[in-house]
């Protein structure tokens, strides 16, 4: 008898696995036309049930006006914005907090905890008045003493990013002039300065940011359960305009397959950082999929202090032996934004697309130079990934491939992710890597001077004197324009001196279940959920 | 008592000699958690103050010995990853996972005994190659294939749980027995297959002895004999099998939990040896040992229970 209902489970399986098959078979070969009629049926049936008990799951938690959000990996060891380092925390804590300024869907600062700030001639004096009740999330109102304990302890602080704090450093004195207006005075003038004042104003002397936030922020921090969820909440006090959702819970879990799951089943009402796969595997009848771009610099890094890679010319070889577009056809089903250097191209104000053509594909060249370096038979090389981003993963694939094209004998190590943080990065120890790379804080400098000769975060051992000559004058030069200017003559250094093979700006792709609306691109990795709606 | 005795210290031994390994372990592999957590924001400056903020600048044995008389005075540490005490971190998914393992360990003897009994007294049957084929199937299938099996048959197309929604144990019990119900069922197929096979061979061995044969050729029933005597003899290494199988269903969770979502204790495991959670780790690891060795003392205190044969040699 148990047998034969094991049997009977066993049978159900296999039928199950046929159906799977089918399934996989059709969204690979994009088109339902292919299918046979059975397959067919069977499919639109089984999509319509599915479809049909999803609006009322949909419409339970759209009128409880809430969002279930699937991430891929555990927010930081600490919560305290000022000490966050992953990229995925500041994405789901950019709805806690705000600065002085925040960004707005460009990417420009406007006034956020302070309602306005007046800036002297020469640059060197900021005014900011604090915005009138500004709340706390614990019901305590904002005064000025906040606002300088923040911005103090960001200058301070030795856990903070240095990158922060370094910017900070021009502040030479913070003064209360009233019950609302801060007086901030400058030792030099910085032109990046307002982006770096974006970062999270905090009640003074509260210790517990590490696992209990509290910020100003149209969300706040409820509860959080390792490995399993976070969860947000309106926050009723805000000064601004509110969110629309009532409770946004974000739930964790590594698995694609169970990101995947969570959202086909209902779990799940938003998932970000999907591949192309994965959303033909979605479907289009109960999600909208959106693009928009991850905001990071993919390259194959290349370390200029190890042979061959000290030689320019070597370079850029590999500069015209690899095939951008080709990368992007073979590896991200063609989506993606090429780049030319290092900056993305979210990031308008600084980039220059003129750079992004600077190597054409042209093999023979790449054999020329090869040659004139005196490889005329190419090289051995080792192209390190860090073996848990499949996106790094794939593009390395496919350079190793188009690199043997020009002779040059390209294989791939896959190493887990610590051993690339500790070997790869802070040792640089490899030859070449594939990996992509933020701004953080979202300035040009913190894009740019990790390839002075200088920098403790230059991995790739990039040394050279025009490059440090015009970093200097970019961070002296007080004019807007200017420094534009300079910036840009920086990327055009990296990219004449094949610095590294810069790829692209990755799409992000977005799973979004009808019905709701109001997603917002940021050219930051964050995603504000204040905007997101049920219809 | 004695046994008792010999067993507790060997528990004790091993529990430290396994945190030990897992220590030195982490020591010898490139990264730490410093640099885990600090990723491509570290800088020599900021990895050095880190790591005198976790207590990683001490030399090796330092540390493991400050562990050591932390964990036998009950304090298990702080989670390099969460800022929380470990147990407290812990608790909750020790519940899950072990809810989990022991709805598995049900669903595996309640379906592997009459199986593996029916298996046996067919074994020269017609359909024979048809059942071993199946049990072969079900023992090969990977676990993480097994677990998307489910999740898409039950969940998606039959939705009978909702895949990537477990719901909170302490807010909902019965919808997470219900959640986990499906999970267990992919951890316990294959160990099932196992179990029946082990079951059947044992039977047939022992079906094969002089004692089996007198009493069919004294005239008793076959499946009378199967029953009162053979079952009875097989049984003993059926138990010290299913101990084993205890232990290791934990490590078959692994998997099933990354596929199903469920926040248990061996996913938690995952992430935090590769988030370098040492502490964490540390006391997961000592959890597994004491679980291993626990699962091996039961069955072997029911064997005894059954066999008085096997009590001589725990006296000695």
């Amino acid at each position: 008898m148990k047998k034969r209902i094991l049997a009977g489970i066993l049978a159900v399986s296999l039928v199950g696995a046929l159906f799977t098959g089918c399934g996989k078979g059709a969204s690979q070969s994009g088109s339902s036309s292919s299918a046979a009629p059975a397959e067919g049926t069977e499919q639109t049936a089984d999509g319509a049930g599915q479809a049909a008990s999803e609006t009322v799951e949909q419409t339970a938690r759209a009128k409880a006006n809430e969002v279930v959000i699937g991430i891929a990996q555990d927010l930081d060891q600490s919560l305290d914005p000022h000490y966050t380092v992953a990229a995925g925390t500041k994405e789901v804590m950019f709805n806690v907090f705000e600065g002085l300024v925040k960004y707005d869907s460009n990417g420009d600062t406007i006034p956020a905890v302070a309602s306005d700030v007046a800036i002297s001639d020469d640059g060197l004096v900021y005014t900011f008045t604090l915005r009138d009740g500004v709340k706390f999330h614990n019901g305590d109102t904002v005064d000025l003493d906040d606002v300088i304990y923040s911005v103090t302890r960001c200058k301070e602080d030795p856990n903070v990013n240095p990158q922060t704090s370094k910017g900070l450093a021009c502040i030479a004195s913070l003064e209360k002039d009233g019950d609302n207006k801060l007086v901030m005075t400058l030792s030099e003038p910085n032109t990046e300065l307002m982006s770096l004042l974006t970062l999270a104003i905090l009640p003074a002397d509260y210790d517990k940011q590490d696992t209990a936030p509290v910020g100003t922020g149209p969300y706040k921090f409820i509860s959080r359960t390792a490995q399993e969820s976070v969860e947000l909440e309106k926050f009723g006090d805000y000064w601004g305009t509110p969110g629309n959702i009532d409770k946004v819970t974000y739930k964790i879990n590594e698995s694609a397959e169970g990101l995947i799951m969570g959202l086909q089943s209902g779990a799940l009402d938003l998932v970000s950082h999907l591949t192309i796969t994965q959303t033909q595997e979605l479907g289009t009848d109960d999600f909208n999929i959106e693009q928009g771009s991850m905001n990071l610099v993919q390259a194959l890094y290349l370390n200029n202090a190890r042979a061959p890679f000290d030689n320019e010319l070597v370079r850029q070889a590999i500069c015209y032996a690899v095939d951008r577009q080709g990368v992007l056809d073979m590896a991200f089903d063609g989506l993606g934004f090429p780049i030319g250097s290092n900056v993305f191209p979210a990031f308008t104000k600084y980039f220059d697309e003129s750079l992004t053509d600077y190597y054409d594909h042209n093999p023979d060249k790449a054999k020329e130079l090869l040659t004139q370096a005196g490889y005329p038979d190419g090289f051995d090389l080792v192209i390190t990934v860090p073996a848990n981003y499949q996106p790094h993963c794939d593009t390395g694939e496919v350079i190793a491939e188009q690199l043997k094209e020009v002779g040059i004998n390209a294989t791939l190590d896959k190493v887990e992710w610590n051993t690339w943080l500790e070997k790869t990065y802070s040792g640089r120890d490899f030859q070449a890597t594939v990996i992509g790379l933020t701004a953080d804080p979202l300035t040009a400098r913190s894009l740019l001077e990790r390839f002075t000769s200088t920098a403790n975060n230059n991995f790739i051992n990039y040394n050279n004197a025009d490059y440090d000559a015009l970093f200097e004058q970019a961070v002296k030069c007080y004019d807007d324009q200017e420094q534009v200017k300079i910036y840009k003559e920086m990327e055009k250094n990296l990219t004449e001196h094949a610095a590294n093979v810069y790829i692209q700006d990755m799409a992000d792709l977005i799973a979004v279940r009808k019905g709701l609306t109001g997603l917002t691109f940021y050219p930051l990795y964050v995603l504000d959920v204040s905007t997101l709606k049920w219809q | 008592m004695k046994f008792a005795v010999r067993r507790i210290t060997a528990l004790l031994i091993t529990m430290i000699m396994v945190s030990f390994l897992a220590f030195a372990a982490f020591h010898m592999i490139s990264g730490d958690p410093a640099q885990a957590i600090l990723g491509t924001n570290a800088t020599p400056e900021r990895l050095e103050l880190m790591r005198q903020q976790l207590g990683l600048d001490k030399p090796f044995l330092v540390q493991y010995f400050s562990w050591l008389t932390g964990f036998f005075s009950g304090n298990l540490g702080i989670s390099y990853s969460y800022r929380q005490p470990v147990a407290s971190l812990i608790m909750p998914k020790l519940k899950v996972t072990l809810l989990m393992v022991m709805i598995s360990f049900v669903i595996i003897v309640v379906c592997s005994l009459p199986l593996g009994l029916r298996s046996a007294q067919k074994a020269s049957g017609r359909f024979d190659w048809v059942r071993t084929t199946i049990g072969q199937l079900c023992m090969a299938v990977p676990a993480f294939f097994l677990s998307i099996l489910v999740s898409y048959l039950f969940g998606i197309v039959l939705k009978w749980f909702t895949p990537g929604d477990f719901p909170k144990i302490d807010r909902n019990f019965a919808g997470a027995v219900r959640y986990l119900f499906f999970a267990a069922v992919c951890i316990a197929i294959p160990r099932i297959a196992m179990t029946v096979r082990m079951l059947r061979s044992t039977i047939i061995q022992e079906m094969e002895k002089d004692y089996v044969r007198t009493a069919i050729s004294r005239g008793n029933d076959r499946s009378e004999v199967l029953r009162k005597h053979v079952l009875k003899n097989s049984l003993v290494p059926t138990i010290t099998f299913l101990g084993q199988t205890m232990a290791e269903i934990v490590g078959g969770s692994i998997v099933v939990e990354q596929v199903f979502g469920i926040p248990g204790m061996g996913r938690f495991l995952v992430a935090s040896i590769s988030n370098r959670d040492y502490p964490v780790v540390e006391a997961l690891v000592v959890i597994l040992a004491f679980w291993v060795i626990l699962s091996g003392t039961v069955a072997d205190l029911i064997g005894q229970k059954i066999d008085p044969r096997l009590r001589l040699g725990g006296r000695a």
